[in-house]
């Protein structure tokens, strides 16, 4: 019978059948960061529960370390933080895991470690107890987030259960337009179909302009299928995807590099392969987005006016009247970063435009490198010089600001443009008005001062 | 560890009519303090609860500030609650404050697993009767083993997954039960590991 890549991944990980339409599925690895992992392994630990196969888990701090540049090895971004990075390190070593501390120059945000270096692969199941795992679908992996009891439970038996989720396939036809990214995709199909438009559904992306995209922006737009409200997302892996695969140190080594790649060529969805439902979107609709209230599903082209009929309560979080356009909106703050726009062809793509200005006086601009590496590659080609001269910090890797966890952020009811996932409230920090956007967006608004489209600046220096 | 087991529950039902309600807004980040699930419910919903992140005052229009709903051990809440961030901490605080049930139009994947987990009953029933029952009076009574939500003379089934009920039924320990598979579990791996050695 003909089936799905996410039919495909299913089949090879079922374990057993247990009944009521669930599955016990075998878990190949498992991340963790200091967040939430910390208190898995306590959990466990207190239980008396052993880590089944320790090699197979990964723990990476990310989520409250500092960014402050030459920070310290335990040194969190908020008071009382360190506890987090202590008890998760102490965790971790105890249990016999992989740990990826502070100052290991691998570290970084986990969904953006786990591709670089080969704990995320095409074909293996995946759980992280953080809700952005679904990133890693892109590489065509089974990755999902749980709650820490799940990965708690992976742990310590090797499988998790679950009951197979509907599949959706998302189709993209045609060619992005310039400065039009993975961002303004995602922005676009979620505003259009709804924040619950992917409800509970493992969703296959697909077609011509999928197949265009480079590995870091099917990285990006999987990454947010979550604020789709999906189980996760799923790309079939081509040469692309093998090539950048080659050499990772948890990946297959030499010799067993052709069984794998012969494997992963089998991880596609079959021709006549059904779906639950299926959407079809035309990469010419897609324009530069920016999100205007608190769901990821209020976001529309950077030169709309708002809607007309927006919740009084929206429009009184963020600071908005009726009818505004959102080009007008005034910035206080920009923020380049995180697991969905922290990679090196984001800060390339954010310093394209920065070269040609610098952030608007009064602004608090920040730009943080998803991870070491992605840092390291920047600063080898001096994007580094490119956004501290354009008058952007440059910070240690982390989530950073993409998430307030106590400690310092920008002012209650300052506006701020932000190449993160989340425009909830208070998602950055009390009162702080979060406007998503692609990192060019981003730049070009930390430039203007006022939320701007980047194809403005880009072509207006190709037209010079 | 078991749980406290969920059979018939009798309560008052606070309403939280909002769509998209997310774990940041059940328990803000900064209010998860140190590496353990309990002194959450302190920080239970704190953006709406108190004055402000610096001063406690309750803020008397949110509900659970409420008098009539003081002794709330229910959530009424609009769809797709508990979306967000994975964070369990939601769930805990929860549980730790005293509610035993939420009741919504729909609900986030990993926020209704985790309230699985941890003996809080996540009931997904339509719009019209969400909305009904924050305009009932009284207390609300669920009684899991048949499946019914009361609310005065009106009784509302409602679906929930087998395995969700037997687990909260019975207060059982989900990690045990996937045990009894262990041996099924490792002739898996034994025969992974011929065919991904990369593993
Ligand atoms: S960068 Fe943001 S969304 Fe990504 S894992 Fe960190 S906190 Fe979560």
């Amino acid at each position: 019978m003909a089936r799905t890549l996410f039919d495909k991944l299913w089949d090879a990980h079922k374990v057993v059948d247990v009944g009521d339409g669930a599955d016990l599925l075998a878990i190949d690895r498992v991340v963790l960061h200091e967040r939430t992992g910390g208190i898995a392994l306590k959990s466990l630990a207190e239980a008396g529960r052993d880590v089944r196969d320790p090699d197979r888990v990964f723990a990476i701090m990310d989520h409250i370390v500092s960014f402050r540049p030459g920070r310290g090895r335990d040194e969190a971004r908020l008071p009382g933080g360190e506890q987090f990075i202590t008890e998760t390190r102490a965790l971790s070593k105890a249990a016999g895991l992989h740990l990826i501390d502070t100052d290991d120059p691998r570290q970084g945000i986990v969904h953006v470690v786990s591709p670089e270096l080969g704990i995320a692969l095409p074909g293996v199941s995946l759980i992280c107890p953080d809700s952005h795992t679904c990133s890693l679908g892109a590489l065509g992996a089974l990755a999902w987030g749980v709650g820490s009891s799940d990965a708690e439970h992976a742990m310590a038996t090797g499988a998790i259960r679950a009951k197979k989720p509907a599949q959706m396939r998302v189709s993209v036809h045609g060619t992005l337009g310039s400065a039009v990214t993975a961002k303004d995709l995602s922005l676009h199909l979620i505003s259009k179909f709804g924040a619950a438009g992917g409800s509970g559904m493992a969703i296959e992306f697909a077609g011509s302009a999928i197949n265009a995209l480079p590995l870091e922006g099917r990285l990006t737009l999987c990454n947010m299928a979550v604020e789709f409200a999906a189980f996760t997302a799923l790309i079939a892996p081509d040469d692309a995807t093998i090539a950048s695969l080659m050499g990772k140190p948890f990946g297959p080594d030499d010799i067993q590099w052709i069984e794998a790649v012969s494997e992963w060529r089998q991880l596609f969805t079959d021709d006549d392969a059904r779906f639950d439902q299926e959407i079809e979107i035309d990469a010419q609709d897609v324009a530069p987005m920016v999100t205007w209230g608190t769901s990821p599903e209020e976001a529309a082209p950077v030169s709309a006016h708002l809607p007309e009929a927006v919740e009084r309560e929206v429009l009184e979080y963020m600071g908005l009247e009726p009818r505004d356009t959102l080009q007008d909106l005034k910035l206080h703050g920009a923020f380049i970063g995180s697991c969905t726009n922290g990679r090196l062809s984001d800060l390339r793509a954010a310093a394209a435009v920065l070269r040609h200005g610098r952030v608007a006086e009064g602004m608090r601009a920040v730009c943080v490198p998803g991870s070491k590496s992605v840092r390291a590659a920047a600063e080898a080609e001096g994007l580094d010089k490119v956004f501290i001269n354009a008058g952007f910090e440059w910070g240690e890797p982390g989530c950073a600001m993409c998430f307030y966890a106590g400690g310092e952020t920008f002012p209650p009811g300052s506006r701020v443009i932000s190449s993160t996932n989340r425009n909830f409230r208070g998602r950055q920090g009390p009162g702080v008005r979060t406007h998503l956007a692609s990192p060019a967006t981003v730049a070009a608004s930390a430039m203007a001062g006022c939320i701007a489209d980047p194809r403005r600046i880009l072509e207006r220096q190709v037209a010079a | 560890m078991s749980r406290k087991p969920f059979t018939v529950h009798s309560g008052v039902a606070a309403p939280l009519l909002v769509d998209n309600i997310d774990t940041d807004q059940i328990i803000p980040s900064r209010e998860m303090k140190t590496v353990s699930r309990n002194g959450l419910s302190d920080g239970l919903f704190a953006g709406w609860r108190y004055a402000s992140p610096t001063d406690r005052t309750p803020r008397p229009e949110f509900v659970l500030n409420q008098k009539k709903y003081a002794v709330a051990s229910i959530l009424l809440g609009g769809d797709n609650f508990g979306c967000g961030s994975s964070r369990e901490h939601a769930v805990w605080a929860l549980t730790e404050y005293g509610i035993r049930a939420i009741v919504a139009i729909g609900f986030g994947d990993i926020f209704r697993n985790n309230c699985v987990r941890n003996g809080l009953l996540p009931i997904k029933l339509p719009d019209l009767v969400v909305r009904s029952l924050a305009d009932f009076d009284g207390e609300v009574v669920i009684d899991l083993p048949s499946q019914t939500l009361s609310a005065g003379p009106n009784v509302h089934a409602f679906d929930i997954d087998s395995y969700a009920k037997r687990l909260l039924v019975e207060g059982l320990d989900p990690i045990s039960l996937t045990q009894q598979h262990q041996s099924e579990i490792e002739a898996y791996f034994a025969d992974d590991k011929k065919v991904r050695p990369w593993l």
